[in-house]
This record gives C-alpha cells, structure tokens and sequence, in this order.
C-alpha cells in the first residue's frame, strides 16, 4: 500500500514538501515563540481576530465574484479586482455629492442606500461590459488567451479610472452613525467592523439564496455543470453567463463600500491587492463553492491581521506588518501547490483545474 | 417605412458605440493633452483624430458588411451614421454646460468643450460637431464605393501621412544629419506636424506607390532563399550597430531602454512564447539580477566590493536558481494557476526587498547605490552610447542561443509541451526537466537585463521592481507576436521606443497597453510578426466548420 503510494512520488515533490515543513515550522516556532513572550494582551489578540474577521468579510465577498465566474467558465476573471475598484470610486464620488448636499448625516440610511445602489450600479455595468467585450469573443481560445485579455482589461480599466477620475487619492467621508465603538459579548468592535461583518453575512446568505433556490442560480449551477447540455436544455448561456457577470460584479460594488468603511480612501490602484488577496481567498475555500469563498475570506482575513504578530514577531523579524501581504501571498503559492481545490472544494480532476 | 432597414440599423447602433468610444477617449483626456500633437499644423490634430476615427471605423466596419447595398442607401447610411454617431459628444457637451461635470471627470474641462465644438462656441459648435462627423461618417461610405485598389491604397496614405506627422520629431533629428537631403526634409514639416503642402504631397505620393505597388506583388511572395536572409540579416545588424550614429544621442536613453525590454523580452519569449507558461512575476528575476549585482558590487553593503565582471557570473548563476525554485513547485500547475502564482512569487520578491527585515541585506526602500560600473581595461562604460553596445553584445548573444534553441531538441520539447502537455509526456519528453530549462532560462536573460540596468543607473531601488515591468514585458511580446525572435524586436520599438518619442502618450501608456491585449487576442492572437507554427496553431480551429459562426466574417 505505502509503496504504491510512493511510487509516484518525485524528486521534485520532495523537495516541495520539504519547503513547505520548514514554511510550517517556522510558523509553529514563531507562534510559540511569541505567546512565551507574552509581549501582546489578550485584548490586543481579540482587537486583531477582529479587524481580520471584517477585513475577511470584505474579501469573501470579492471573493464571490471569482468563484461565480470560475465555477461557470472555468477562467481567473482577473478583471475582477477592478470591477471592485469602479464600484468603490465612483461611490466615493456619490458619498462626497450627498455630503455636499447635506444629506449624508441627516439621511444616513437613505444616503448609505444610494450609495449602495451606485456602486452595486457602476460595478456590475463595469463587469457586464468586460465579459460582453473582452471575453465573449474569445469563448472557445486556447486557455492561455482569455487569461491574457483579462489582463489587459484589467489595465484598461485601472487607467481608464484614472483617466476619469485622476490619479489622486479620494477620501471617503465617514458616517456619524458609524463613529465609535460597541461593546458585544465582551469584545470590543469598532462600529465599522460590526457593519462590515454583518453586511458581509447578510451578502453571502443573499447570494446563496439566488445561487441555491432561484431559477437564474439553477441556470447557472447547469451551464457550470456542462454549457452545451444546459443549451440544449433550453438554457440561455449567454444571458446565464452575463448575469453571472452582473450578480459578482454587484456584490464587488457592495464589498467596495464595506471596503472603505474600514480604509476610507479611493484611488486608480486600490483593487490590486484586495484583487489579489480575494482570489487566494477563493482558492482558499475551494474556488467554484460560495461557501467556501467566505470561509477562505475569513481564514485569510484572519491569517493576515493575525499571522505577522503571531507568526513573525516571534521570530524576531523587524516591523512585521510590513509583511503581511507577504503572508497572503505565500498561502497563496502553497494552496495551490499542495491542494488547488481548496479547503471546501471537490477534489477536481486535472482537465478542471 | 415603419421599421428601419437591417443596414441603417447596424449602422447607428454601432455608430453609437463608436460614438460612446470617442466619449471615453474625450473624458480620460487623450482629446485634450493631444490638441497640441498636429498632424497637418494648424488643420488637423490629433486628438481630432482620436473622437473622429473611432465613429468613422465603427461606421466603416459596419457598412463594410452590406456590400450588396445601392450606392444612395450605403451613403446616406453612412451620412446619418456619422451625426448619430456625435451624440454622445454632443451630450457630453450639453450636459457640462448645464452642471460641472469637473468634480467628477477631472477632464471635463473648458478645454476640452472647446476642442469638441471646434472653438466656436455652444450652439454653432454643436451643430459643426454634428456636420463634421456625418462629414466624416460619409467618407467612409464613400471610401467603400470605390475599388479594393484604390481603397487600400488611400488607406496606406492616410496611415502613412499619420505616422510621419506624429514622427516630426525623430524623422527630422535623424535628417537633419543627411546633409544635402536635409533641407527636403526640413520643408515639408511645420513647428509641429506637416505643413498642409507636405502632407498632401507624402499622401499623394504613398498613395500613388501603393496603388502601382499591388499591380506589381499579384503574385504571392516568394519566401527568401537562404543567401538573402544571411544579407537581410547582415543589413539588420549592421543598422543596429550604427543605430545611435543614424539616431544621434539625444535618442541614446531611448535606445538603452528598448534593448533593455528586448533582453527580457527575449527570455520571456522562451517561457511564454516557447513553454507556453505564462510567467507575470518575470520582474522577480530582474529584480534578482539587478539586487544580486547591487549587492556584491557596492560599498555600501560590502566591505569587499567586486567589480561588474566578476558579480556577473554570480548574478547570472542566482537568476537561474530563482528560475528554478520558483520552476520546481509549479510544475504540476498549468494555465491561470501557474500566472498568479507566478505573480503572487513577483510581489513575494518585492515586498521582501522593500521590508525592514532584510533592510541591512538589500537596502530596504533607500535601495543601493554605488554600484560598479563595467570596465574594459581603462575603459568605464558609462555614457549611454557605452552601454547601448554592452546591451547590444548581450541582446546579441540571446537572440544567437534564443535562435539556436528553438529548432534544437529542448526547442522542440518545449512547444510539444506548450501545445499538449499529456501527449508530450506520452511521447517521452521529460516535462520536469524541460519546464525547468525553460524557467531557468527565461530567468537567466532577465538576470542580465537586470545586472545591465543596476550598472547603467548606478542604483536600485525596489520601486523599479514593480509589476508593471512584467506587463511591458508580456505587452510586447504578444504584440510581436508570442515565439517569434523579430517580434520581441518589433514589440520593444512599437511598445517602448514610440511611447517616449510622445510625451503626451506617457500618461495614457498602460491604458492603450490593456486595450492592446485585448485587441491582439481577438483580432491577431499570434502577433504582428508571427511564428510559423504559433499561427497555426492558434489558427487551426477555425478552419473547421464548427466556429465559423464566432470567427468574424471575412467580407474581403
């Protein structure tokens, strides 16, 4: 049984893995390291679980739009990052336009709804136009095409904001609703964070709804399943794959709302690495799986606020935040070497992945 | 006639989109930062060109498909296509005079108002907007009306007679040296642009040789036979041994630059172009060979600097050892996994740089200075002119082995590979050691790029590192055409060399680059200078009649 079984092994996977044990260990090292230390409170602990759970929120729901998008195409919509970035933009525009009027903190719910609405609006046009124009054409390419389109509209669209809105930094104003602190359950939470974390939730439920129970999820659950039986099945999968576009395109405007509730600056760039990070978030989870984009959202949340104190400064590296999008990206390297379907994810076979 | 006929139809809504185009173009500001940029001074420049050509194309390309139509149908169509296709202009403009549009689109500026009205006020300008573009729109039905001949032809003089306004500056200083050939040159451009007889002459002129030209080449080409090459190829090289005499210095930088791209573009044609693995975290290695040479040759960080030469060996060795750490656990991985993890070991590289950690190691964000310069004998290469032939002897170098590997055995592996990875396998290609060739080398030349950049500016620091060099990098390589050696050289002048030649183009650069890629994709998927096998590759579906419906129709 064990020879068989090591049969198939490598050099190459010996090696791999070896990388991998030390990553590890020197993570469980510096863990035990630090805790001995002593040098954080336990406050200081629950302060960090709890910008990681917010921040893991607003990742999970970018998250969604890759895994919605790869679950029915099977390719990383690397436009998808700046799909995030038009909705959180152009919602600054429209929360500055309601401050100016007067009506930000005498309607907050109203103008906390219009600015939902806009950057839901804008995000979705945005990510409806990028598959009408970019990807459509290109639907039966050899795989190494759509993946070189999607970067180049991810481009276009970081310069063309740029372009629209200029180059500078767009502050966000803040909310007197959300000012402050709130006491739950004996942790402290910034009033930011409860919002973005229940937002998140109510998010994902919605969109596990229309995934799980509605006619447009079942259509796209099928076109995911196999395009060409879904046709012939009287599915329209052009239109299934479009609202795909629009429903993850949405719930990225929304995510960029939450986004600059917590860091309340727009700019050209800004989609980069939450981008980034939201896709390990995907992998994470089992990439194709709502579900799983949530869980991987909030254990790489987690990982991040968490990881550079705890893993880090045990180790005795210098100003280790400065590294914890080193972190995000080495969990991403490592996910998908070691098990690229996720902690949720079927286990896929070589042709899907 | 309650319903519109099919070909008035197609043409407005696509008018629309032109239109819609010519907005987008209008409001992230290319209008208005190229009003400068004359092509014919003091009659046409181009940021007219940039909100006129977009509806004219969309109206070009539409008719184009109703070649059956009558000649009144076809130009009426093409008239009222041209006014719809303003509309969002015009909307634009009514808009900003109602409400500032400024708050919002930084570029919504009175200037912009008054390229779009042509500088003569709402109403009137309004109404020239309109007649221009129905003007415009006309044209290009009446261009369909005439033979292919004549069709092609006019549409090499007017592209002609583009590039060589928006070329006033380099065609002049290059000229300007011809001596007697000079003042012939120096008539025919303005302070900026053409001057109006100039242009009409080079229009008359290219249009003419065109025309005569394809009565003369009915018959196919006839591929070069093994005698011609060698002097096509002596002819090239000798151009670009001479190239910074024929250019003169002012264009030295320039030149540093784009053989700087082509060094790496070389090695990343080997791992994209060849292996068919798409690498966006190709700057780690730049990063490496410039770092590694930085660090072995600077005071600052070492008691015992080295001079260029001798870190060159180990800057080289390093970069091909990243190739392959980073090559080894991504074996398994194909496709869009293998680029983000690619990318994700890129940003790796760049935040470990930057970080406080290694800061006693590599700099941190102060990066390092004092780099050595490469010395022959007495000789520091440190002018631009120097280092232009320090690239050239290794772009030379890489083209050879790049040239020589491609029809060798580990050649043949990779675009087995690239081409089907399980059937290779099956025909016993050893995937593990061919992937890795392939990482290591691509590795290896962006290592030298990198070692020739930190000598040349004397410093690194990590923000040169960032992704946006991998991205010029994989631009011009698909853009030349992915696999093909001439296409990484055709990919760096177009990309690299033409975008510092505009100043107003700097800012608008990646913009163009996104749109390029995708572009590319759809239109020309194997590049402007193709390798043979690459098109047919990527070609042969569409020879079955399965697409045939997705490909766009070829009417011509």
């Amino acid at each position: 049984m064990l020879r068989t079984r090591l049969r198939g092994v490598t050099l190459t996977d010996i090696v791999v893995w070896l990388i991998g044990i030390v990553i590890l260990v020197g993570m469980i090292w510096g863990s035990v390291a630090t805790i001995r230390l002593g040098k954080y409170s336990p406050s200081t602990w629950t302060d960090l679980i709890v910008t990681g759970l917010a921040l893991g929120g607003v990742y999970a729901l970018i998250a969604l739009g890759y895994t919605l998008v790869y679950g029915i195409l099977r390719m990383i919509n690397f436009a998808h990052s700046e799909v995030f970035m038009s909705g959180a933009f152009t919602a600054t525009f429209a929360a500055t336009g309601l401050v100016s009027l007067g009506w930000w903190d005498r309607f907050p719910i109203l103008s906390l709804l219009i600015v939902l609405v806009v950057a839901a609006m804008v995000s979705a046009t945005v990510a409806f136009l990028v598959e009408r124009v970019a990807y459509r054409p290109l639907r039966n390419a050899p795989r190494l095409v759509p993946l070189i389109t999607a970067i180049g509209a991810s481009f276009f669209l970081q310069y063309t904001f740029r372009g629209l809105y200029g180059s500078g930094l767009k502050g966000y104003p803040e909310m007197a609703l959300f000012k402050g602190e709130v006491v739950l359950l004996g942790i402290r939470f910034f009033k930011t964070q409860l919002v973005v974390i229940v937002g998140a939730i109510l998010m994902m439920i919605v969109l596990y709804v229309i995934v799980q129970y509605t006619k447009v999820g079942k259509a796209m659950r099928a076109v995911s399943e196999d395009k060409d039986t879904a046709a012939l099945m009287g599915i329209d999968v052009d239109r299934t794959i479009s609202t795909t576009f629009v429903l993850g395109g949405a719930s990225a405007g929304i995510a960029g709302i939450l986004y600059l509730l917590l860091f309340p600056v727009a700019h050209f760039f800004m989609g980069f690495i939450p981008g980034l990070k939201a896709f390990t978030a995907a992998v994470l989870g089992g990439i194709g799986n709502v579900p799983g984009a949530f869980l991987g959202g909030i254990v790489l949340g987690l990982l991040e606020s968490v990881g550079p104190s705890l893993f880090l400064d045990g180790l005795g590296i210098p100003a280790a935040y400065q590294l914890k999008d080193a972190i995000a990206f080495t969990v991403l390297v490592f996910i998908l070497i070691f098990r690229p379907s996720g902690i949720l994810g079927e286990r896929l076979t070589e042709t899907k992945v | 006639m309650t319903r519109l006929s099919p070909l008035f139809r197609e043409t407005m809504r696509s008018a629309l989109i032109g239109g819609a185009a010519a907005l987008l173009l209008a409001l992230v500001g290319m209008v208005e930062s190229f009003r400068e940029r004359f092509i014919i001074s003091g009659w046409f420049n181009v940021g007219q060109v940039l909100f006129l050509v977009p509806i004219w194309y969309a109206i070009y390309t539409t008719l184009r498909r109703f070649p059956e139509e009558n000649r009144k149908n076809t130009l009426l169509a093409a008239f009222v296509g041209g006014a719809v296709g303003s509309f969002p202009l015009v909307l634009l403009l009514l808009l900003g005079s109602v409400i500032n549009l400024r708050a919002m689109f930084v570029n919504a500026s009175p200037m912009l108002y008054r390229i779009l009205t042509f500088n003569q006020g709402l109403g009137l300008g309004i109404f020239l907007l309109i007649f221009v573009a129905a003007l415009f729109g006309l044209t290009a039905g009446a261009m369909l009306q005439l033979p292919q001949r004549w069709r092609r032809a006019l549409i090499q003089g007017l592209i002609w007679v583009f590039v060589v306004g928006l070329m006033r500056d380099l065609i002049l200083t290059v000229t300007n040296r011809w001596g007697p050939l000079a003042p012939i040159f120096r008539s025919i451009f303005a302070t900026n642009g053409l001057t109006p007889v100039g242009g009409i002459l080079l229009f008359l002129i290219i249009t003419g040789l065109s025309y005569r030209r394809q009565q003369k080449n009915a018959s196919p080409k006839k591929p070069l036979d093994s005698k011609a090459r060698w002097i096509v190829l002596a002819g090239v090289a000798l151009v670009f041994i001479f190239l910074p005499q024929i250019l003169g210095l002012y264009f030295s930088e320039i030149l540093d630059n784009v053989m700087m791209y082509i060094l790496m573009g070389l090695g990343l044609n080997i791992v994209v172009g060849y292996a068919g693995l798409l690498d966006l975290g190709y700057v780690a290695f730049f990063a490496i060979g410039a770092y590694t040479t930085g660090v072995l040759t600077s005071p600052e960080l070492n008691a015992q600097p080295l001079t260029y030469w001798q870190a060159l060996p180990f800057a080289m060795l390093i970069s091909m050892i990243s190739g392959v750490i980073l090559g080894l656990p991504v074996l398994k991985l194909r496709g869009d996994y293998l680029a983000i993890v690619t990318l994700g070991f890129g940003e790796i590289v760049r935040l470990l740089v930057l970080s406080d950690w290694l800061r006693p190691w590599l700099g941190g964000t102060q990066g390092i200075q004092l780099i050595a310069q490469p010395q022959i004998g007495n000789l520091v290469l440190k002018s631009q002119v120097q280092l232009y032939y320090l690239f050239l002897v290794g772009v030379a170098t890489v083209v050879f082995i790049a040239w020589r590997l491609k029809d060798s055995h580990i050649g043949r592996s990779w675009m087995a590979l690239r081409e089907d990875e399980d059937v290779a396998r099956a025909m016993g290609i050893n995937h593990v050691t061919t992937k890795l060739l392939a990482f290591a080398t691509g590795a290896l030349f962006s290592g030298i790029a990198g070692t020739i950049f930190a000598a040349k500016l004397t410093s690194v620091y990590p923000h040169s590192m960032n992704f946006l060099v991998s991205i010029n990098v994989l631009a011009l390589i698909i853009l030349g055409g992915m696999g093909s050696i001439p296409g990484v050289f055709v990919g760096a002048l177009v990309l690299i060399g033409a975008p510092e030649l505009l100043r107003e183009f700097a800012e608008y650069r990646y913009l163009v680059y996104g749109a390029l890629l995708v572009a590319m994709m759809i239109y020309r998927p194997e590049g402007l200078w193709p390798e043979a096998r690459r098109r047919l590759e990527l070609h042969e579906e569409e020879e079955g009649p399965a697409t045939d419906a997705l490909s766009p129709s070829p009417t011509e």
